[in-house]
């Protein structure tokens, strides 16, 4: 199987994600990978994945968003991959990134007020899963 | 002229390219402003393509959304279904006997091949060389997709990987096949090349043009040889080997100054070093079955893994979270091309209007693999 | 006073060339279409007649039928009379092309004693037709085309006049006829001069019919179609029209002033100048599907600092040697 970077998963309030995120960044961090977001039905994990380009190490920070409060700083004033891959979370699970550059659905038209890949999003033509 | 300037009224203006337009490979809507011929704005506009793979993947099982990783990259469908199917064996921490991983690599490098044939073909296509080069590429091109036709049965979107090893063995012959074919390629990547490099005009539109250094580059989370290009001597082949890719011998191409030219450069060179693994792959292919030995049904364990390959755009991640159904409960695709095109905005202020097709080219993008 | 019968004549004469351009342009784009495919290791249009001869018969007729579309907002006298601005005039060089000697008749409708002075004029005025039809458009890839395509024209006719200068003071006239019977005992690309002015000759000629290396007024990737990209139908068959009958006038020009026009042994004089005139037609289409594009401030610096001082310490070169 792959060879993997030593890799380290730290979960962490979402309010000290921006000092956690800028000590990454002052630690050769420099790469953030992907941003995502995981609906855990009674709150929002934002999944951010880190990689050192220098010492070969990945760096998973996690951290939960109660559904009331959706919102969270944004990096994409450290790492500009954020700017896109942050976008991309609040068109697909409405999480708000403060201070984000420019903060506008991506993939999904702008006047659209529902997010999809939240579990609570139905459709009648998503098929139904078969029982295993 | 300063009397003339300031008599002389001039306005910036919008041009919208796209999303349908010659030259944005697929639907991508690109707004520009524009002060005469030069850029002073670009904005991207994405999403014409959206259809929704990562909600589909929840209602998929983990066999069931082998084929829709084919639409994702659809220039390099085996790339693609190569990351996923590694990212769920990782996930279920299981391994595919020798066989299936040379046969693996080889597909996978045949693939690159492919498609950086296409990357730069139709790149000089944007730089207006009409549909020769374009002709050239996919007629070099062709010559893989009947291997892999003849292989899976698919000529464009092949299903063909599978979790826990693959679909079929290689048919009878397909070994001579390969050799053939890397004996093939090797004087008509020459010959490519050599259209190219040694064309003035191609030199002169692509040399400085949309340069990306080094730290900008890695800001942006670009990869694969756009990553390359600029200087950083980074392959995930080589830095964190998956499959069996430590037991091969090739390089790193990388270019000096991050311009479109050390793109196209990489990419040729690129395609080479991908000649030299299939060669020794398909010298030491080792015997067995690599056909599937666990079930369709898969039911891996709850937990989360993140695993990313080297595709032929750069690097395709998955990150997968189970809750020991048989369905993923989230999967989230990083796909190469949509870090590399967010930096295009960037490359494009203050530039000729014809070089943002320039950089756009070269950066090569696939909109499926963007928009998923 | 013009007598009825040379009237006549004009007349027939007139009907012979117009035929001719229209046959030669059907038969350039299903040319064209041919040496392309072939370079692309393709075989081109193989249906329509024997290896798709027809086609290009086809594709008139199916013009022919097309809707006259008139897109909303288009300034309508301007992007009407534009297609007729680029015809008209590559139609009005045909006056003094000097096609060849059949019977000892010289086959030229009329040797103006000014005939390169003529055809300058009348090759200015195609861009007339092309910004017209960007400006009227009322279309951003249009005007920016239509612009691009004013300002390279321009640049161009420069090192493309001079070079015919140079041709004209080889020859002593400046009339068509002329020129070809000066070039009797040897054609003028034989000299060093003349052979660099037939080079820039050639050079800036792609460049005034925007054809690539140079085809950035209608540059496909940035700008669509760029000028045209609002016309359909006949009106578009005009520019088409337009388009392949100044590549026939440019390789026409550039067999006449360099490479002897139609004189030539053995064969007959006009097969001579059709010989010539479709090999350099030929040796363009290569070029064209073998070249990228060259951006538009390159192709601007190109024409200001390579060709037009080269086309100019050429012409002084020629004076001295004419002097000498």
């Amino acid at each position: 199987m792959a060879v993997d970077a030593p890799e380290k998963q730290v979960e962490i309030q979402k309010e000290a994600l921006l000092e956690a995120a800028r000590r990454l960044f002052s630690e050769g961090f420099d790469n953030l990978h992907c941003v995502t977001a995981v609906d855990k039905n009674d709150s929002i994990e934002l999944v951010y994945i880190f990689y050192s380009m220098g010492s070969r190490a990945c760096t998973i920070l996690k951290t939960r968003l109660a559904l009331n409060d959706l919102a969270v700083e944004s990096l994409a004033n450290i790492w500009r991959s954020a700017d896109w891959l942050e976008r991309e979370v609040y068109d697909l699970f409405g999480v708000k990134f403060l201070n984000h550059p420019n903060l506008k659905r991506i993939l999904n038209p702008d006047d659209w007020d529902v997010h999809p890949l939240r579990k609570s999003f139905e459709r009648p033509d998503i098929v139904k899963k078969t029982r295993y | 002229m300063e009397a003339v300037k300031e008599n002389l009224q001039t306005e910036e203006f919008w041009v919208n390219m796209g999303p349908q337009h010659p030259s944005t490979h697929g639907v991508l809507y690109l707004e520009v402003k524009l002060s005469g011929e030069t850029v002073v704005d670009l904005i991207t506009h994405i999403g014409y393509l959206h259809r929704g793979m990562e909600k589909i993947a929840e209602n998929r099982t983990y066999t069931q959304f082998i084929p829709f990783t084919d639409r994702l990259d659809y220039i390099a469908s085996m790339g693609n279904n190569l990351g996923y199917v590694l990212a769920v064996e990782k996930l279920m921490k299981t391994e595919v006997n020798d066989r299936a991983k040379y046969i693996r690599v080889i597909i996978a490098e045949l693939q690159r091949v492919a498609s950086h044939l296409v990357g730069i073909t139709t790149f000089a296509q944007d730089l207006g060389a009409f549909a020769t080069p374009l002709f050239y590429g996919f007629r070099e091109r062709e010559k893989i997709v009947e291997l892999f036709d003849e292989i899976c049965g698919n000529r464009l979107t092949y299903n063909y990987m599978r979790i826990g090893g693959l679909q079929f063995d290689l048919p009878k012959g397909a070994d001579e096949k390969i050799r053939a074919i890397v004996k093939y390629m090797r004087p008509k990547i020459d010959d490519l090349e050599s259209l190219f490099s040694s064309n003035v005009i191609f030199t002169a539109r692509t040399k400085g043009v949309g340069v990306l250094t080094k730290e900008k580059a890695i800001n942006y989370s670009v990869t694969g040889p756009n990553l390359r290009a600029s200087g950083v001597k980074w392959d995930l082949r080589k830095d964190e080997p998956y499959l069996c890719y430590d037991r091969f011998n090739f390089d790193i191409p990388t270019g000096a100054n991050g311009d479109s030219w050390d793109r196209y450069k990489v990419r040729i060179e690129e395609m080479r070093q991908s000649l030299r693994i299939v060669e020794q792959a398909i010298g030491g292919l080792p015997d067995g079955d690599p056909t599937v030995k666990i079930g369709r049904i898969i039911k891996p364990e709850a937990g989360a893994s993140y695993m990313r390959t080297e595709a032929p755009r750069g690097e395709l991640g998955f990150y997968i979270v189970s809750d020991g159904s048989a369905y993923p409960y989230r999967m989230k695709i990083r796909s190469p091309s949509f870090s590399n095109l967010a930096v295009l905005s960037e490359l494009s202020k203050g530039i000729k209007v014809a070089d943002v097709v320039c950089v756009l080219g070269s950066l090569d993008i696939v909109m499926g693999d963007i928009d998923r | 006073m013009v007598s009825i019968l040379t009237f006549i004549v004009m007349i027939v004469v007139g009907a012979v060339v117009l035929g001719f351009i229209a046959v030669s342009a059907m038969f350039l784009i299903w040319w064209e279409r041919k040496v392309s495919a072939h370079i692309q290791t393709r075989y081109g249009p193989m249906r329509v007649g024997w290896h798709g001869v027809l086609q290009s018969v086809a594709d008139v007729v199916k013009l022919l039928l097309k809707e006259n579309i008139t897109p909303e907002g288009v300034d309508k006298p301007v992007w009407w009379l534009a297609p007729f601005f680029a015809v008209v005039p590559s139609v009005m060089v045909f006056v003094c092309i000097p096609f060849g000697n059949l019977f000892g008749i010289n086959l030229i409708a009329r040797d103006l004693n000014i005939g390169i002075l003529y055809i300058m004029a009348l090759t200015s005025i195609c861009v007339l037709g092309i910004f017209m039809a960007g400006w009227g458009s009322n279309n951003k890839y249009s005007l920016l085309g239509g612009m691009r395509s004013a300002a390279q024209i321009v640049s161009y006719e420069v090192p493309l006049i001079i070079s015919m200068v140079t041709a004209a003071m080889f020859a002593g006239t400046l009339s068509m006829q002329k020129i070809v019977e000066a070039q009797k005992g040897m054609w003028f690309v034989f000299q060093p001069n003349m052979a660099l002015a037939f080079v820039i000759f050639v050079i800036s000629a792609t460049a005034e019919i925007n054809r690539t290396p140079f085809d950035i007024p209608e540059a496909e990737s940035e700008l669509v179609a760029g000028f045209h990209t609002e016309y359909s139908g006949m009106k578009f068959a005009m520019f088409f029209l337009g388009e392949y009958t100044n590549l026939f006038i440019v390789s026409a020009l550039a067999a006449t002033l360099f490479l002897g026009g139609w004189q030539g042994p053995f064969l007959s004089p006009v097969l001579w100048f059709l010989i010539k005139t479709y090999g350099i037609i030929t040796v363009l289409m290569w070029v064209r599907w073998t070249f990228p594009r060259v951006r538009v401030d390159q192709l601007m610096g190109f024409a200001w600092k390579v060709l037009t001082p080269i086309a100019f310490a050429n012409l002084v070169v020629a004076g001295w040697v004419l002097l000498r």
